[in-house]
């Protein structure tokens, strides 16, 4: 395969794995924004996604299974938000993110009682893992077009979702400016049940999709978030739209990292990003240098 | 500490006309700082000579406080220079600033709730002591006798202020009036060469003003120079040297008391209430 | 007056002495002595969590990557003292070490002659990159606000676990094996081997002794107040003339340092060490740990972290290991976020207020 080709494949590859984690950049900014938490368990909402799925596709056809998927995990989600940060939302911002931690080892260890520690996989969508379209002279999975197609509706979705409708627009106010939402009737405590229940929603239809490339196992949500927040910080915290963008750069990296690293590395460009922007430039690429208060001086 | 001589030399016609070669120790000069689209400090300059108190006045929003916090280090001037002791502190950190010899207190005491009292004052000592991690940890014989001495100071200054019974207590059961005092007493327990008071009394009654008036005329009389900001216009003709007066980011006034009063300009701004008010307690 | 001032101070370390002495007397009537070996690693994790004590408790940070420095400490030593340098050996430098003992010969599992270095210095070389890490990351880190503090040590745990894992160097996923004993002092050996069991028990309870003592000091000086001042009022720290930044990075570097001292002990007392040391379940269990002893606790920190890690090590846990501390992190910070101990505490310190005002009395009089 001649040089240009090859760097296609890496792009490709890239941009799959870079779609995932803009899922769950998004997710973590519709928290933050809605509730300033970091939500830590966003990486586990994906992996539940995947895992119900495999689960209900023993018994109905995967369309209905997927569905299935995304609908109990937003259930999690909003439960998550009910029973813990509902009634603990005077604790120090600090305290919710180390508790959004624990639930995330906890929920781990409860899908590997729940499951096992194998690891799983949701059916191609269409075809198999051995067919190929082409793109552009790159041979890909159709399942690639999939992911970018779910990510790209999903957020297109959001964007309207926020941008246009009675509802998304209450979320926004909420995230400007909680006091005055409040004078003006939005109930701040259900929009923050569904901020959480539409970043689980999202996760686990990014967690049904990329399954049949990646595989589902119970272990796959901790390095999932830390890079979702990478590229959640990378695009600029509370910029849903640029969390998208951060998520590609952090896929991109990585496959030309996978390039020129050795295998076992792969892993580490993603938080080396993490840490460079978190020391260098806090607010990210879009976010605004004096609104982010990442520094303390 | 002993009380120094109480005669201070400063310039009596206001500070152009510096007759004496005594060196200015806060010079603030054509400092400028703005916040996105709002100017709050318009290139102001004044003097402060050793031994004045020196009062910065103006209306709310004059930039007051932001010049404080310039002073002090918790903000960068845009533009300018600040010199302490002849040396230019602006960009400094707070804390090398606090080394260097200037002190100062909160619009709000920021006591540390968690200790006691006597040991929010021992805090302020905490630059005027020499010992380490490794002479801390270990114990050594100087770290015990350092400790000591410490604590007699912290002491001394809760003396000062007259809230030495209350060295046990815990910071955060005291009334809102002797919080400003142990903030007082900590920044004093630095051995500062020039206190800044951030509105010293407000939230005070009558009784707890006169008292401290008092006080702050005695740690002069010891030898610290003294800038406040404060809106009780009485209180700052009675006890300052001379005032600087703010409005709108801008130096409009600076002089002795006497002379702000009958400023026009100032007058203006003040719309004929607390000026007034001032120089009719001046008179009685 | 000295002896009666210095014996309530000195109380706990005795009381706290004679409870590990019967522990272990306890052990030996029942013939249980094989749980020393449990016993005696819990001590040693336990040094890590009283680090984070002063980092998190006192200063008032928040590190969710220090199973890393326990791993660069324990790994450090691994490598240098079971890594053959002889092609070392022939150069003048090689030569100069091995006089000055940093190198030693000896022989490997399969009698061949091989040069590696003496765990003391071993220990140094640990502690040296421990030092130049710490400072690495914690510059800039440290000048974060407290969650993305929390995502950036995470990330920096997650590198070190994951360069671990990644190089043969350090042996990838099974770490290292085969690592020799460190000879203390006279007889003290830092082993694994089963006679020298009660030793190294006796040598882990010392160490956790001193330290502990040499904390206590540390918190009762200046240093501790100004810790505590930042801890409580930053803004107002520095306007009394405390470096906050200086102050953070120091106490970052001592609890770093903690944590490496412990790794290398461990990884000499059993003789190994693998890259699950660094993982962000580690380091994670540490800070529930610390949560549970309450923060600002050392004694409640250190026997919290003995307790739990030592039921963890033996089992008591089962599947549900790691759940378990996840779990505990949950509900101590819900509950109770300075800790169940804290009311303990401040029935103690009233008792010891009275008894310092009535100190004072006799001072004024």
């Amino acid at each position: 395969m001649d040089p240009g080709n090859l760097a296609l494949q890496y792009f490709l590859s890239g941009i799959t794995k870079g779609s995932i984690y803009a899922v769950v950049a998004i997710g973590f900014n519709l928290i933050y924004s809605a509730t300033g938490v970091l939500n830590f368990a966003q990486g586990e909402f994906v992996m539940l996604g995947g895992m119900v799925a495999v689960t209900l596709a023993q018994f109905v056809p995967l369309p209905v299974a997927v569905t299935g998927a995304i609908l109990a995990v937003a259930v999690v989600g909003c439960l998550l938000e009910l029973l813990f940060f509902r009634k603990l939302r005077h604790h120090s911002i600090l305290h919710l993110i180390i508790i959004t931690i624990g639930l995330s080892i906890v929920i781990q260890e409860a899908a590997l009682h729940l499951w096992d520690e194998k690891v799983r996989s949701l059916p191609y969508f269409t075809g198999n893992e051995i067919s190929s379209v082409r793109v552009f002279g790159a041979a890909i999975s159709p399942q690639v077009l999939w992911v970018l197609g779910a990510v790209g509706v999903s957020v297109a979705g959001l964007h309207v979702f926020l941008r246009y409708t009675l509802k998304g627009r209450a979320m926004r106010a909420c995230s400007s400016n909680p006091e005055a939402a409040m004078l003006a009737g939005i109930n701040i405590s259900n929009m923050r049940t569904l901020a959480f229940g539409l970043s689980a929603g999202l996760g686990a239809l990014a967690g049904c999709v990329i399954s049949p490339i990646t595989m589902t196992h119970y272990e796959m949500g901790g390095g999932l978030a830390i890079k979702g927040f990478a590229a959640a910080i990378l695009g600029g915290l509370g910029n849903p739209m640029a969390a998208v963008v951060g998520g590609l750069l952090v896929g991109v990296l990585e496959a030309a990292s996978v390039r020129y690293l050795p295998a076992a590395y792969n892993d580490v460009s993603a938080f080396a990003i993490l840490l460079l922007v978190l020391f260098v430039r806090p607010h990210g690429l879009f976010g605004a240098p004096a609104g982010a208060q990442v520094r303390e001086h | 500490m002993n009380p120094a001589p109480s005669s201070t030399p400063f310039a009596p016609d206001g500070p152009s006309t510096a007759s004496t070669a005594v060196q200015p120790l806060l010079e603030v000069e054509n400092v400028r700082r703005s916040f996105g689209g709002l100017v709050a400090v318009d290139g102001v300059s004044f003097r402060v000579f050793p031994g004045q108190i020196k009062g910065l006045i103006g209306p709310n929003g004059a930039g007051k406080t932001t010049l404080f916090n310039l002073v002090c280090g918790l903000l960068r001037p845009d533009a300018g220079r600040i010199a302490f002791q002849g040396r230019p502190i602006e960009g400094w950190k707070p804390y090398r600033i606090a080394r260097a010899g200037i002190s100062r207190t909160f619009q709000n005491p920021s006591l540390f709730l968690q200790m006691n009292v006597l040991e929010n004052v021992m805090v302020g000592r905490h630059s005027r002591a020499r010992r380490g991690f490794l002479g801390c940890a270990l114990r050594l014989p100087g770290q015990a006798a350092e400790e000591r001495t410490i604590r007699q100071a912290a002491m001394q200054q809760l003396e000062v202020v007259g809230l030495a019974h209350l060295a046990m207590f815990p910071a955060g059961s005291l009334p809102f009036g002797q919080r400003r005092l142990v903030e007082l007493a900590r920044a004093l327990a630095t051995e500062p060469r020039m206190l800044l008071l951030d509105e010293p009394a407000s939230g005070l009654n009558t009784k707890e003003k006169e008292d401290l008036a008092d006080l702050i005329r005695q740690i002069r009389d010891r030898g610290i120079t003294l800038l406040l900001v404060e809106h009780d216009m009485s209180l700052v003709m009675r006890l300052a040297d001379e005032i600087v007066v703010l409005h709108h980011g801008a130096r409009i006034a600076e002089g002795p008391p006497q002379v702000i009063q009958n400023d026009p300009t100032v007058i203006n701004v003040y719309l004929g209430g607390n000026l007034d008010h001032a120089t009719s307690s001046q008179e009685s | 007056m000295s002896l009666m001032r210095r014996i309530p101070p000195l109380l706990p370390f005795l009381l706290c002495a004679g409870v590990m002495v019967s522990l272990q007397q306890l052990m030996r009537a029942t013939g249980t002595q094989y749980c020393l070996t449990q016993l005696t690693m819990s001590l040693y994790y336990a040094i890590v969590v009283m680090g984070l004590c002063l980092l998190m408790g006192h200063a008032g940070q928040v590190s969710l990557g220090h199973g890393a420095f326990f791993a660069i400490g324990g790994y450090t030593s691994a490598v240098l003292t079971t890594h053959n340098f002889s092609a070392w050996g022939h150069s003048s430098l090689g030569g100069w070490l091995q006089q000055g003992g940093v190198l030693i010969a000896k022989e490997d599992v399969f009698g061949n002659a091989i040069l590696t270095v003496s765990p003391w210095a071993a220990f140094l070389a640990a502690m040296l990159l421990t030092t130049l890490v710490a400072l690495l990351i914690g510059y800039p880190a440290l000048r974060l606000r407290g969650h993305y503090l929390a995502m950036a040590t995470l990330g920096f745990g997650l590198i070190v676990s994951k360069l671990l894992v990644g190089s043969t160097l350090t042996g990838a996923a099974d770490g290292i094996n085969g690592v020799p004993p460190w000879p203390l002092a006279g007889s003290l050996t830092v082993t694994g081997k089963t006679a020298a069991r009660v030793q190294n028990y006796y040598i882990a309870c010392a160490l956790v002794l001193l330290l502990l003592l040499l904390l206590r000091n540390l918190l009762r000086s200046r240093i501790g107040r100004a810790l505590q001042a930042i801890h409580d009022r930053e803004t107002a720290a520095n306007a009394m003339g405390i470096s906050t930044a200086a102050y953070k990075l120091k106490v970052f570097l001592l609890s770093a340092w903690l944590a490496a001292l412990a790794g290398v002990f461990f990884t000499h007392f059993t003789g190994g060490i693998g890259p699950s040391e660094a993982g962000a379940f580690k380091s994670v269990r540490y800070v529930a740990l610390a949560a549970a002893g309450g923060m600002a606790n050392l004694w409640g920190v250190t026997v919290v972290s003995t307790a739990l890690n030592y039921a963890s090590l033996r089992g008591w846990f089962g599947s549900l290991d790691n759940a378990v501390f996840g779990i505990l992190l949950i509900l101590i910070i819900t509950l109770a976020p300075q800790g169940p101990l804290k009311p303990l505490g401040a029935w103690l310190r009233r008792v010891l207020r009275l008894r310092n005002l009535s100190e004072e009395r006799l001072e004024r009089s």
